[in-house]
């Protein structure tokens, strides 16, 4: 067919580079280079990210910092298999539920530590995704998402019918608060840092990994499976450790949840909210290292904004994918970039 | 025991409904390669549309007619309007863009005809027929008899007509269709209206049986979704064998083992077939490993 090449599928391969911008005259596509500027560039945004509970005024606008960190461990995660990956996995809020679950019914019914409960969460969710994956990656095409599908609505169920381990539709109450040291981080004043170093660790982890011999061989994936393959790169194996790795975000943010809410219930891990994760990377920008960052920010700050207009919130959410999708295929973190793209050229021109 | 004849003939009415969801599927996945997450929205906008118009005091016979009129004229725009205005649609950009159609539609359809169960009179009234010692529904008649008609009607459509046989080519190779003279985009156009129509139908004869609210599409899009994946993706007997098979292995699970794990029956189904058997029952084995 003739049709004219989609300017975003073109450059998701890419995206990951951000040509230009951080070159150094000597080192130009060096990921070690980008990914020590991008080391950096995490240290200041979280810096910034730390005035949050000096300027929150109360524990509600704190509490919407937490969720923020929790919402980027979900989003983050899920760029890694979307956007790096190209698959979709419609199984992120699952992985949510099934962390805040393990660690949160551990904790209540068994009297587990959360940070034992924490460590479990990771397993078992990494787990999950393997058995998932394993005959899902195996075939081409996006049997992925159909895989996962599948897997959010069973787990769905398990959380509702579960009810001796789960509390069912009534909801697990009384998930102790994390301790550590004998300190109970059980105010949003102290959970808050856990999220904020949690945020921080994974964007490293992330910057770290993209520009690893694992990361890489996973972009070439993207770019395409054929030329990865011959490269000695096995997509399947790529794409499984990546979806491992996205399970094992949403697992950490489903605990992280669990003991910072001290109550979980089944509808907060849906297969809409799962849906709605990926219009988030979408939104954010799938592919781009910066992405979940503004995914995160939209997912958190809109429904609040929106809460006047209740019932519309869905309608607004689906309008702006489509808006997305169809107009801005590079989303919040593709505008930023060409914005600074456009301000750099102007600058150089001026230069000379 | 002696409830068996019962589960049986719910099985195969639900099943007739999961049948015509998975045809609206394979309609799609064929011309795209997407999954439709809209292929659910459009049956509840069918059953939510019709119970409108019936409300509105229209002849049920008309508000059916219409309510199918409505839906394939919102499939037929989101086609023309969104999926081709996608520069150059592959699958993955597809899908994404269905999802977003469905959360739209949902929310759309809430805002619209309101959050409270619709429903529709039987189309031959509501008293039960008695038929080998079962009493049943007459709107099961219907069901059944509406979906076999689609079946032999869309297998004529594919095999014997020329647009048919025109969608085939473009859905099996575009650029050699589209040498042959063949529109590739009026076959995608077509694909989505037919979708739509054949969704919009489901809603519209099931309703009567189940009421129907504007969450219903979602989880009855997968299940559909879940027989097309069993009958085989892309496969038209495969939907009509997958929906019947998965609808009665709901109704025997439901109703021998606990219906509170029921609706995870057409789950662990669409995982196992994944796992097992990824081309379906009847697929072609089209499905590459890598």
């Amino acid at each position: 067919m003739s049709a004219p090449p989609n300017p975003g599928e073109r450059r998701l391969p890419s995206l990951g580079d951000a040509q230009g911008r951080f070159a150094s005259p000597c080192g130009a596509f060096s990921p070690a280079a980008q990914s020590r500027q991008r080391i950096r560039h995490v240290g200041l945004v979280w810096l910034v990210l730390a005035a949050w509970p000096f300027v929150a005024g109360n524990d509600y606008v704190l509490s919407l910092g937490i969720f923020f960190f929790i919402n980027l461990l979900l989003i983050a995660g899920l760029n890694l298999v979307m956007g790096y990956g190209g698959q979709i996995s419609l199984c992120q809020a699952g992985f949510f539920g099934l962390g805040a679950y393990v660690s949160g019914s551990l904790a209540v019914k068994y009297g587990v530590s959360p940070l034992l409960g924490i460590v479990a969460a990771l397993a078992g969710t990494a787990l999950a995704a393997l058995v998932i994956g394993l005959p899902a990656l195996r075939l081409r095409g996006n049997y992925l998402a159909m895989a996962t599908l599948g897997f959010n609505a069973i787990l769905s169920v398990l959380f509702n019918e579960l009810i001796p381990l789960t509390g069912g539709p009534n909801g697990l109450a009384g998930i102790p608060p994390i301790t550590v040291a004998g300190y109970a981080l059980d105010t949003a004043g102290r959970f808050f840092w856990l999220a904020w170093l949690a945020g921080a660790v994974l964007m490293v982890l992330l910057a770290m990994l993209l520009a690893s011999r694992a990361g890489r061989a996973l972009r070439a994936v993207s770019g395409s499976e054929v030329a990865a393959a011959s490269m000695g790169v096995s997509p399947f194996r790529s794409k499984l450790a990546a979806f491992m790795f996205s399970a094992a975000c949403a697992g950490l943010a489903g605990a992280l949840y669990a003991h910072f809410n001290q109550y979980a219930s089944p509808e907060t891990f849906n297969f809409s909210a799962s849906v709605l994760l990926v219009v988030m990377v979408a939104l954010g920008g799938w592919g781009h290292y910066w992405g979940p960052l503004f995914g995160a920010a939209v997912f958190t700050a809109v429904p609040e904004l929106l809460r006047q207009f209740q019932d519309a919130e869905f309608l607004v959410f689906g309008v702006s994918m489509l808006v997305v999708l169809l107009f801005l295929p590079a989303g919040i973190a593709g505008i930023a970039q060409r914005l600074r793209e456009r301000g750099a050229g102007r600058a150089a021109r001026r230069a000379v | 025991m002696d409830q068996l004849p019962n589960m049986l003939l719910s099985g195969v009415s639900t099943g007739s409904i999961y049948a015509l969801v998975a045809l609206g599927f394979n309609v799609i996945f064929k011309s795209t390669g997407a999954i439709n997450f809209a292929q659910g929205e459009w049956v509840m906008m069918g059953g939510m549309v019709a119970a409108a118009a019936y409300a509105a005091r229209l002849p049920l016979g008309l508000a059916v007619l219409g309510a199918l009129l409505v839906v394939v004229i919102i499939g037929l725009l989101s086609e023309r309007f969104l999926v081709r205005r996608l520069g150059k649609p592959t699958p993955l950009t597809v899908t994404l863009v269905l999802i977003a159609i469905a959360i739209c539609s949902k929310s759309a359809v809430m805002l619209v005809l309101g959050k409270n169960p619709a429903s529709l009179p039987g189309f031959s009234g509501s008293e039960p027929v008695l038929w080998l010692g079962m009493n049943i529904a007459p709107q099961t008649f219907w069901i059944v008899g509406i979906t076999l008609a689609v079946m032999l009607l869309m297998h004529w459509f594919f095999e014997h007509t020329v647009l048919g046989q025109a969608m085939r080519a473009v859905a099996a190779q575009p650029e050699a269709a589209a040498l042959c003279g063949i529109e590739p985009r009026l076959a995608m156009a077509l694909s989505f209206g037919l979708a739509a129509g054949v969704g919009a139908l489901a809603g519209a004869i099931i309703t009567p049986l189940t009421l129907t609210s504007f969450d219903q599409g979602t989880v009855l899009g997968f299940k559909g979704f879940s027989a097309a994946m069993l009958g085989g993706l892309g496969s038209l007997p495969g939907a009509l064998v997958g929906g019947l098979l998965l609808g009665t292995l709901e109704a025997l699970a439901g109703g021998l083992i606990s219906s509170h794990f029921k609706d995870a029956v057409a789950f662990v189904a669409l995982l196992l077939t994944l796992f097992l058997r990824p081309s379906g029952l009847l697929g072609r084995g089209e499905v590459e490993r890598v």
